[in-house]
């Protein structure tokens, strides 16, 4: 550059083209440099300037999706694996989008892997945030990095353009996705929670799973006596299955609106009758017939010797058949039943069960493709992303009829069966997990408190009232509201 | 050479003190100011709400309780740590009396010394998942499995919580001695073997040797020893997240200050009040360091 500058008028050929080189390669990242500064700074989240730049809107790309912009998916690797992303929906948003390139990124550690980016503003396009380690939804929907997704809701089905999306999903999946009262998460995986058996142990033996707790404690001895394990979870890291049965119980006494009034934090919920009697009465199956020693074990381990037919009763979700696969024995034969009622006077019978839309994915507002993100999303609500998910991972999906025709593993078999028993008895879901992580923690930790009785029910629904109250109270949380 | 003396050591200051400045005292100076602001961690946009996450800390129960475990691992951790590595290394160094005219340590001490440094190579995630194996609470762990051999009943190390402590404290013991072990081998080796020759002339057994004359003539490893043990007191967030119950219990009883810190900030998203956290727990360093360097503070001895 130098010896140039000092000559202008006698420029040559060769050196002009060589400017023009060096101006585009300074240009070029600079430019870059400039569009990285502006999205960290929140100030103009590349959203809302996709349509302007993106591709035209049509019925079969009804978020506009730019055809060559890249897309980066996140995929949390858990018990769901990734091949679902990998050998499915990734190909298909390939198959309609074929010059845009996908990203595929697997982790277990959602948090720690995206916390960083979403604080400097570098964020991928579509997220699957799961497992222990997830980013907090609701921290992440107040500071304004989440996508609406009613627009995806309110999109043409893939199938059937005449449906919208929200009509081709299980009841309750959209408003179990909902934060300050919009959509913000797509549950995707319908999961049935009660406790798990083998139903070929049960069968061997001649039990049934028990209808109410007082036969439930007659089943424990009669495992007992068996030498077998009635009932266990793992508190190491699991003491949330544990809690799940809990509130499912304190459900089905007082009906689905506990469910409701302990997200909405409303004021003595956690003294009521409801929950001080199932908190009662699991106690004392975790008291009488749960080793202590299961406290200090790992949900697999617990599960492996569930497999081993060491332990009768398990309490989970329906993922676990899938989870333990590399595990099971050929005999072993995974089968659903609901909780057992705690009182006659319940308001759910005993067949209700509670199915909820579970594992969030999300589309952050401040992506570079957020319209890729939505299509992602919409590709994986069809019935052909659905079936391949269940597929690959044999889990179930809220997409409506996707699973139909498929040959249905034990488990997943089971949980149909029960679903259909329970008709619209449904136990509706909890959302204070995505809202209040602070008070789940607390309520994880009296669990295990209550479980290997360290402390009463009546302990335990104080403690928890306090965390209530406490959540309630702290001005940095952002107080969140439902009403189915 | 004299007049390039400047720009030579100014040459080699300037990357490390601009590198130390950079990564080490902006996250210190900036954690002081995200603790006094409701910052998320997520946007920037944090909001100046002054000393309230201060005195949230105040009527914090697990705060205090973390603040109580470091109490006790400040008191047990160095103290058990020194005492054993000091007797060790006095056995491996001094121990075996004379022999050919010179101190010696008792027989094997070579392959005592490997033995004893070996868990200092392993990484502490490493030494998590041994001792999840070792302490399991039902007759599958190493040492239930041990004591239902002599008919025992298992003994529940992490999930009782009145001894889940000092199983973790016993970890940081066993993973430490041998690092001081050296340590305290090579502040030996420098005490001159006359010195122990001639005490040893004089009649001095091996309790008189080890207390009047080992022991003063390493006061000074010791300091440093207590210092780094004290230091390492208020960590042990790797042990304490990969062995207890639920990450810190049961019931809080093993939580410490940078678990409580790393999931304030990461898991409830609340930055400003773990930074609170991390203030409080840097002057509790400090003036740890500072009280432990003064007390000790002796007369050295010259030889």
């Amino acid at each position: 550059m130098s010896n140039s500058a000092g000559t202008p008028g006698a420029i040559t050929r060769r050196q002009m083209i060589r400017r023009i080189g060096l101006t585009a390669l300074i240009a070029g990242p600079g430019a870059g440099l400039l569009s990285a500064c502006a999205t960290s700074g929140g100030s103009a989240p590349a959203a809302s300037a996709a349509p302007s730049a993106g591709g035209a809107v049509s019925a079969a790309n009804p978020f506009g999706v730019v055809a060559n912009a890249p897309l980066e998916v996140v995929i949390f690797k858990g018990g769901l694996g990734d091949s679902y992303a990998t050998e499915v929906h990734e190909p298909l948003y390939k198959k309609a989008f074929p010059q845009a390139q996908v990203k595929h990124v697997a982790t277990q550690k959602i948090a720690q892997t995206l916390q960083p980016r979403f604080a400097g503003g570098d964020v991928p396009d579509m997220i699957a945030n799961s497992g222990s380690d997830n980013i907090d939804n609701g921290a992440l929907q107040q500071e304004g990095q989440l996508m609406d997704l009613t627009e995806l809701w309110d999109a043409p089905s893939i199938d059937d353009p005449s449906k919208k999306v929200r009509d081709t999903v299980a009841p309750g999946t959209v408003e179990s996705g909902l934060i300050s009262g919009k959509p913000y998460l797509l549950n995707y995986v319908l999961s049935g929670y009660g406790l798990w058996y083998d139903s070929a142990l049960f069968e061997k033996n001649g039990w049934t799973p028990p209808k109410t707790f007082e036969e439930f404690k007659a089943f424990c001895e009669t495992a007992k006596a068996a030498g077998i394990v009635p009932f266990a979870y793992a508190g190491q890291n699991a003491s949330y299955y544990a809690y799940w049965m809990i509130l499912i119980s304190a459900a089905k006494i007082e009906g689905n609106q506990f469910l409701i009034d302990v997200d909405n934090l409303v004021d003595g919920v956690w003294k009521r009758d409801s929950i001080k009697q199932s908190a009662a009465a699991w106690a004392e199956i975790g008291n009488k017939y749960m080793d202590k020693s299961f406290e200090g074990l790992i949900h697999t381990d617990v599960q492996t010797r569930q497999n081993q037919g060491k332990i009768a009763l398990y309490p989970s979700g329906s993922w676990l058949e899938n989870e333990q696969k590399s595990q099971t024995p050929a005999e072993f034969k995974y089968a659903l039943t609901p909780t057992p009622s705690v009182t006659a006077a319940d308001k759910m019978p005993f067949e209700a069960i509670r199915t909820t839309a579970g594992e969030a994915y999300i589309v952050p507002s401040k992506a570079k493709n957020p319209r890729g993100g939505l299509e992602y999303l919409r590709i994986m609500l069809s019935k052909e992303g659905a079936k391949g998910f269940t597929e690959t991972s044999k889990n179930m999906t809220v997409v409506t009829g996707a699973a139909d025709g498929l040959a249905l593993s034990p488990g997943n078999a089971s949980l149909t069966a029960v679903q259909a028993a329970a008709g619209s008895n449904v136990i509706t879901y909890s959302s204070f997990e995505n809202w209040y992580k602070e008070f789940e923690t607390e309520l994880r930790k009296q669990t295990n408190a209550l479980m290997f009785g360290r402390i009463s029910a009546d302990e335990f629904c104080d403690k928890m009232q306090k965390a209530a109250d406490k959540t309630k109270a702290d001005s940095s949380i952002t107080k969140q509201n439902r009403t189915v | 050479m004299r007049h390039g003396r400047y720009p030579f050591i100014v040459g080699f200051l300037a990357a490390p003190v601009l590198l130390y400045v950079v990564f080490v005292v902006s996250p210190y100076i900036q954690a002081f100011y995200i603790s006094l602001t409701n910052w998320k961690g997520i946007s920037a946009n944090p909001q100046f709400i002054g000393l309230e996450n201060y005195s949230n800390l105040l009527n914090d129960e697990v705060f205090w309780a973390a603040v109580r475990h470091h109490g006790v691992l400040l008191l047990v951790m160095p103290l058990v740590t020194i005492v054993i590595a000091l007797f060790f290394s006095f056995l491996l160094n001094v121990g075996g009396g004379q022999r050919g005219g010179q101190m010696a340590g008792v027989w094997g001490s070579k392959v005592y010394r490997v033995i004893f440094f070996l868990p200092q190579v392993l990484a502490v995630a490493i030494v998590g998942a041994l001792f999840q194996a070792i302490y399991r609470p039902d007759e599958t762990g190493v040492i239930n499995g041990l004591l239902g051999k002599v008919g025992i009943d298992p003994v529940g190390w992490l999930i009782d919580p009145n001894i889940a402590l000092l199983a973790i404290i016993a970890v940081m013991v066993w993973q430490a001695v041998g690092f001081y072990v050296v340590l305290f081998s090579a502040g030996m080796s420098t005490i001159p073997k006359d010195v122990f020759e001639a005490a040893a002339l004089d009649g001095a057994g091996r309790f008189t040797l080890f207390f009047k004359i080992t022991l003063p003539l390493l006061w000074d490893t010791m300091q440093v020893a207590w210092v780094y043990l004290g230091i390492a007191a208020f960590d042990a967030f790797a042990l304490v997240q990969v062995l207890s119950v639920d990450r810190g219990g049961p019931d809080n009883s093993t939580t410490v200050l940078p678990l409580e810190i790393w999931r304030t900030a990461f898991s409830f998203s609340k930055f400003g009040y773990a930074s609170a956290m991390g203030v409080a727990l840097f002057f509790m360093t400090i003036t740890f360091a500072a009280l432990t360097l003064r007390v000790t503070r002796r007369e050295r001895i010259e030889f």
